[in-house]
């Protein structure tokens, strides 16, 4: 009998969290087991990429198993297997891959490779289908880019950080205020209680193409503390924060309202670690409800790297008839297509 | 008993298809270095050519380490996975036991070697028995000095196997004279139907959570942080949320 229902197993290791889901349809979390090394790296204020394989190799079947476990499924139900592949740190790509390759081999079922992007932006499919043409912003601690969806399965760059990811920002500035890797939430907090007093750098805000850069305004950032602690003088952390983050925001928003001018989407989607961010989250809220576009957010539980996102894009791109066999390898700077710049 | 057994601790990579003692298909590549996209393909390949479905295997050895980190890795998540979701046998030998499976003279001592660089050796000592290699030295991750000097106790003909005994040769018979003895061709090189064969008399992993690959060896930054931070391990940093 055929099992008219798509029931897939997805695993993500692309970076410190090793994850493994089972995913009804495309829409329905039956499982999504996510094991997080956020504190092992704590030690080393930042991501260790050997630390992070070594982790993914310890956590690998345990997830595994829980995931099953927890959507009540066997083996024999599934109807593919999926698998982040790119980009990402290598050593942790290796695991999740050599995983879903044992996996798929052992049962026969399909193997389905995942760009992590798409992954990212799958996220916002479960709560409504993406409509199409659709924009993404997708900003985390490895990425940070706009992506073009004309229709269903197509995805193409417009623009992405020329440096640093807005996210990898966060965490470094994190560091010289003094607060533990990943930064990103406790300057967002701060940033609600702070004034935008520094005036630092937005950059490219004004180019015409819808590329970032981050580390100029970094930089200033330093500077600017290391300066005041020359002088002894003391400078407010939370005006830091507020300045700092009202600069990310600007050049993000920026951009990305430039580029619905160029691609006039259905819908705008804001995807990624960073898309938590409540400050760039009620930013958005009011400049997209000034333009008629359907302004859709990733869950707050699904911003973050989860292998629930992958096994939805996973069921989209088998669909349109994306697998691999026992030969894939980790694609770590893997990329969508750039869109073609037909005008200017 | 149908056996996969499988090596991709260092350059080579090398697959096995048994049934009990019997070779059913095997081989082993030494030319190219990309294990992860090879290791899954090779398996494929010869369990197809032994005429088997993957769920017609009973166990998986495979070498659990020392080694290049990636290589350790590509193996042991194959053998740990596989045997976890087929619910087979798993078994993890010491990659340089693996290699002194190639010495057959009983009795005889036999130092398996693997460059390290910066003159650092990832090495063991075992003694040749009727049931196989006997460890007399720990594997572990040393100097080529420090080496020389705990083998210095022993007074007899030592072989040294592995492809990189190759970089030390010269040292190496200059300090043993006589007493240095290595091996040529295929025998430098890891056999996975060795290692399934010998995989096949050993005791099966009972927690296939726990098995990881043998590193002899910390990251830097774990090293680093020991050393502020002496008696804590690292597993527990690591939770589901
Ligand atoms: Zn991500």
């Amino acid at each position: 009998m055929k099992n008219e229902n798509s029931l897939i197993l997805s695993f993500e290791t692309s970076c410190d969290e090793t994850s493994v889901a089972v995913i009804k349809n495309g829409k329905e979390i039956l499982s999504n087991i996510v094991a997080t090394q956020i504190k092992s790296h704590q030690r080393f204020g930042g991501v260790v990429p050997e630390v992070a394989s070594r982790h993914h190799i310890e956590q690998i079947t345990i997830c595994l198993n829980d995931a099953l476990q927890k959507a009540g499924v066997t083996y024999s139900d599934l109807t593919g297997v999926a698998i982040t592949y790119g980009p990402g740190l290598v050593g942790s790509l290796l695991v999740g891959i050599t995983a879903a390759k044992v996996v798929a081999w052992a049962h026969q079922l399909p193997l389905i490779p995942v760009n992590h992007i798409a992954g990212h932006i799958y996220a916002t499919n479960f709560d409504h289908p993406i409509e199409f043409p659709a924009l993404a912003l997708v900003v985390s601690g490895g990425h940070t880019e706009l992506v073009w969806m004309p229709k269903e399965g197509e995805f193409k760059i417009i623009g992405e950080t020329r440096d640093d990811a807005a996210g990898e920002t966060y965490d470094k500035i994190g560091r010289v205020l003094g607060i533990n890797y990943p930064a990103g939430p406790q300057v967002d907090q701060m940033a609600h209680l702070g004034h935008d007093t520094f005036a630092f750098p937005r950059a490219m805000e004004k180019n015409d193409n819808f590329d970032f850069s981050f580390s100029g305004l970094k930089s200033a950032f330093i500077n600017t503390v290391h300066h005041a602690d020359q002088i002894n003088a003391t400078l407010d952390k939370n005006d830091l924060a507020t300045s700092f983050q009202q600069a990310v925001i600007d050049v993000l928003v920026s951009k990305a309202m430039r580029a619905l001018d160029k691609y006039p989407a259905k819908e705008f989607i804001l995807a990624g670690g960073v898309a938590a961010n409540r400050g760039l989250r009620e930013r958005l809220d009011q400049e997209l409800e000034k333009r008629d576009v359907e302004f859709v957010k990733a869950p707050l539980k699904l911003c973050g790297d989860n292998a629930a996102m992958i096994g939805a894009a996973a069921e989209m791109l088998q669909r349109h008839g994306a697998k691999a066999d026992m030969s894939l390898n980790a694609n770590p700077g893997l990329e969508f297509e750039w869109a073609e710049n037909e005008e200017e | 008993m149908k056996v996969l057994a499988l090596d991709t601790s260092n350059r080579p990579l090398s697959v096995s298809v048994l049934n009990y003692d019997k070779v059913l298909a095997t081989t082993t590549i030494t030319t190219q270095r990309k294990h992860a996209a090879y290791a899954m393909q090779t398996i494929e390949d010869l369990v197809k050519v032994a005429k088997l479905k993957p769920s017609d295997l009973d166990r998986v050895v495979v070498a659990q380490g020392p080694g290049s980190y990636t290589g350790l890795r590509v193996a042991v998540t194959i053998g740990k996975v596989l045997s976890d979701t087929l619910k087979i046998d798993l078994v993890g030998i010491s990659s340089l036991l693996a290699l002194s499976l190639n010495v057959e003279k009983e009795g005889q001592l036999v130092a398996p070697t693997f460059d390290a660089r910066n003159d650092i050796l990832f090495t063991g000592l075992y003694r040749i028995t009727s049931n196989g290699p006997k460890s007399v030295l720990p594997d572990q991750h040393i100097s080529f000095e420090e080496w020389l000097k705990q083998l210095d106790q022993f007074d007899e003909s030592i072989v040294f196997v592995g492809e990189d005994v190759a970089n030390f040769k010269a040292r190496l018979q200059a300090h043993f004279g006589t007493n240095f003895k290595s091996v040529v061709g295929i025998d430098n090189l890891p056999q996975a139907a060795r290692i399934g064969i010998y995989g096949e008399q050993q005791r099966p992993v009972s927690d296939i959570d726990t098995f990881v690959p043998d590193y002899l060896r910390l990251t830097q930054a774990e090293s680093d942080w020991q050393k502020l931070h002496p008696g804590e391990g690292h597993e527990s940093y690591v939770e589901q949320v």
